[in-house]
């Protein structure tokens, strides 16, 4: 069974430990909820699961090896939404999303039904540059859907936007759950999606933890 | 394989909605080496003389105009962490961007070459060894810039700091470019010099895409 799982993780920014000691395992269908205050280490989870930074210690792993072993096939794996949107002005809307899809085998009819599911279809000709806040938001989630991944990192992916489209979020969340995909959540806002598991992050803090957590 | 067509492909479509930045690099090449006449003077020997230098100089300069922008806006706006987690190599990604500012920037300034050099009075037999010149010493310049403009991502004034990194590095690829275009004019061998480029070139292909993708992670972290 498909399993991604991080053990004994360990997150340093510049000279400060961030979170130290934190493990965390996803499998079908569950959705992980990061929670903390500012500065906790959320963002530096994700980066972190995504494999954008190295872990200061402890490792990351699939059912079937250690992300370190594969990274590409670990990166064909995931999605990352973080807070920035990737979003070329210059290119219309549809332009861009395929643009990221095609890079990940995602084909034209998915990329125009993505737009349809974030209501961006009627814009899918527009310039980027003409997009709101919320509506460039929408446009970055719906990479999610334009092409395949089984896990879905996203940073605050409700911020921006408006209260129709947190349900869409809420929804296509939902359906990707319920096919058997894994998400791992970083929000201040309640998320209204059942069955969700919380990781806090303030529990990993180095203060929390005592300092053989540095050593080990 | 596909997904390095696919970035070359977006880097194009980009290229082409703001030609302005490519048609910026051209215009600078035309207009430094049109003021090289008016320094030195419009003797036409003279001209001749310094005409290969003057354009290889010109056209490195022009160049390095071109490479804060490479990987900059995709830094900015969060594109360079969806390329980096794309499943293919970043090192493909350093090379698919090389290729693809190679097409909007060097190739353009291969087609002014010429122009300018019947302007600067360059002899008859200098400009098939131009062509060729320009053709294998452009690209070693787009994978060359390509590590600096990954190198100082992030950087204040990162655009000055490119140039003084980048421009002691490209000294070799003048050198050949020039002296093969004078050797031409004076009737000796061309061949040594473009075996030289072609041999830096192929040097730069396997080290600069390493290069740059090392550079890059560290930008990410």
């Amino acid at each position: 069974m498909i399993r991604f799982a991080g053990q004994g993780l360990a997150c340093r920014r510049g000279e400060r430990l961030v979170f130290a000691r934190l493990d965390f395992s996803l499998e079908p269908g569950d959705a992980l909820v990061l929670t903390g205050r500012n500065g906790s280490g959320k963002t530096s989870l994700l980066r972190l699961a995504a494999g954008l930074t190295p872990p200061a210690a402890g490792r990351l792993a699939w059912h079937d090896g250690p992300v370190a072993d594969e990274p590409q096939r670990h990166r064909s794996r995931l999605h990352y939404v973080g807070h920035l949107d990737a979003v070329k002005p210059a290119l219309t809307a549809i332009e861009n999303l395929q643009g990221w899809a095609s890079l990940r085998g995602g084909d034209g009819t998915r990329a125009h039904r993505a737009l349809d599911a974030f209501g961006l279809g009627a814009l899918a000709d527009a310039p980027a540059r003409y997009l709101s806040a919320g509506q460039r938001r929408r446009l970055a989630l719906c990479r999610l859907l334009a092409s395949e991944a089984a896990l879905w990192l996203l940073d605050e992916p409700t911020v921006a936007l408006d209260r129709e489209s947190v349900a869409a979020v809420h929804e296509v969340l939902a359906r990707h759950r319920d096919a058997g995909g894994m998400a791992m959540i970083a929000t201040n806002v309640d998320l209204a999606i059942g069955g969700v598991r919380t990781l806090a992050l303030a529990g990993f803090t180095p203060a929390e933890v005592d300092d053989t957590a540095l050593a080990s | 394989m596909t997904g390095l067509l696919a970035v070359i492909r977006r880097e194009l479509q980009l290229a082409l909605r703001q030609a302005g930045d490519s048609a910026v690099v051209v215009l600078f090449f035309v207009l430094a080496t049109v003021l090289f006449p008016f320094g030195v003077g419009p003797e036409p020997n003279m001209l001749a003389r310094i005409a290969a230098g003057v354009l290889w100089v010109a056209a490195l300069l022009a160049a390095m105009l071109s490479f804060e922008r490479l990987f900059q806006p995709d830094y900015e706006d969060g594109g360079l962490e969806q390329l980096a987690l794309a499943p293919l190599p970043l090192e493909a990604v350093v090379l698919a961007k090389s290729c693809a500012h190679w097409l909007v920037t060097g190739l353009p300034l291969i087609v002014a070459a010429p122009v300018l050099g019947i302007l600067l009075n360059l002899p008859a037999a200098g400009f098939a060894s131009l062509l060729a010149t320009m053709a294998l010493g452009t690209p070693t310049i787009s994978l060359i810039g390509a590590v600096g403009a990954a190198l100082t991502l992030g950087a204040r004034r990162g655009g000055v700091l490119l140039s003084l990194l980048v421009l002691p590095l490209v000294v070799p690829v003048l050198i050949f470019g020039a002296a093969g275009i004078d050797a031409a004019v004076a009737g000796m061998a061309v061949r040594p010099h473009l075996a030289m480029l072609g041999g830096l070139l192929l040097g730069a292909l396997v080290l600069c895409p390493w290069a740059g993708a090392a550079a890059l992670r560290q930008a990410l972290e």
